[in-house]
């Protein structure tokens, strides 16, 4: 599924490196524990997160994770975009909760790491 | 090739800096993916360690033909316990530590893990070494 059509089924806004979204993402992983995000060791993944700061981004640069979903509508701030624009990486903000994402994708066939 | 970095104890903002541009010089020499993947988040977690717990620290880097080290030298309150903080799960993080998705006792351990020789040694109340040593090709490990 690319991420344009991911950002559709949750009502998500695009919010930066959108020339990005077409690429695919196969698997997700829903997490507020960065530690936890850095042992993700496979590619085309996608980060569902409620932890809205640059060490958000820092930890997706160094997995190799090219999106993340904050969810419950969480703000980005400038930095956070700017870091996410510099690493490539496409930010996405959606109302809904990390449950209602993680289940709505899972529904969509985004498969799960474990 | 070798490379300083200064970290600088608290500074949450700048946390990862090092290790990116550690991951930019080593895309430059076409260094695997997989290599570099594991190379960048020891150095991560170690980064964190020390904005996290120490006043102030210093990464030095040196890259051969084959094989990375990163040695981590802080100066800070060290580490008391060294088999306890391996442990996963143990943590003295703070607060502010957690808010930031860190601290849950999953950092030392993650950083043996990915890397292919991994040294520690603390002095309470002086501060922390920690030497990461990854080999680029599997060969040699």
């Amino acid at each position: 599924m690319t991420i344009s059509d991911i950002a559709k089924k949750i009502d998500g806004r695009i919010v930066c490196s959108e020339e990005k979204s077409t690429e695919e993402v196969e698997y997700a992983f829903s997490s507020d524990l960065m530690s936890d995000v850095l042992k993700v060791d496979r590619e085309n993944v996608l980060l569902i997160t409620g932890l809205a700061n640059l060490q958000a981004i820092r930890t997706s640069e160094m997995s190799e994770i090219n999106c993340i979903v904050f969810a419950r509508d969480k703000k980005i701030n400038g930095d956070i975009i700017k870091l996410a624009e510099e690493t490539g990486i496409v930010l996405i903000e959606s109302p809904f909760s990390v449950f209602r994402i993680s289940g709505e994708l899972y529904s969509a066939g985004i498969k799960p790491l474990f | 090739m070798q490379y300083r970095y200064k970290i600088a104890g608290g500074d949450f903002s700048n946390a990862g800096s090092v290790a990116s541009s550690v991951k930019k010089i080593l895309r430059q020499l076409n260094i695997s993916h997989s290599v570099s993947k594991r190379i960048v988040i020891a150095l991560y977690e170690g980064e964190v360690n020390i904005v996290a717990h120490a006043y102030s620290g210093i990464a030095d880097v040196e890259i051969d033909s084959e094989k990375i080290r990163i040695v981590l030298t802080d100066k800070g309150p060290g580490i008391p316990d060294i088999p306890k903080a391996m442990e996963e799960g143990f943590s003295t993080a703070s607060p502010q530590v957690r808010e930031m998705g860190f601290g849950a006792g999953m950092g030392l351990s993650n950083m043996k893990k990915n890397s292919d020789t991994m040294n520690i040694t603390s002095e309470t109340g002086k501060g922390t070494v920690v030497e990461l040593i990854n080999y680029f090709s599997t060969d040699v490990r």
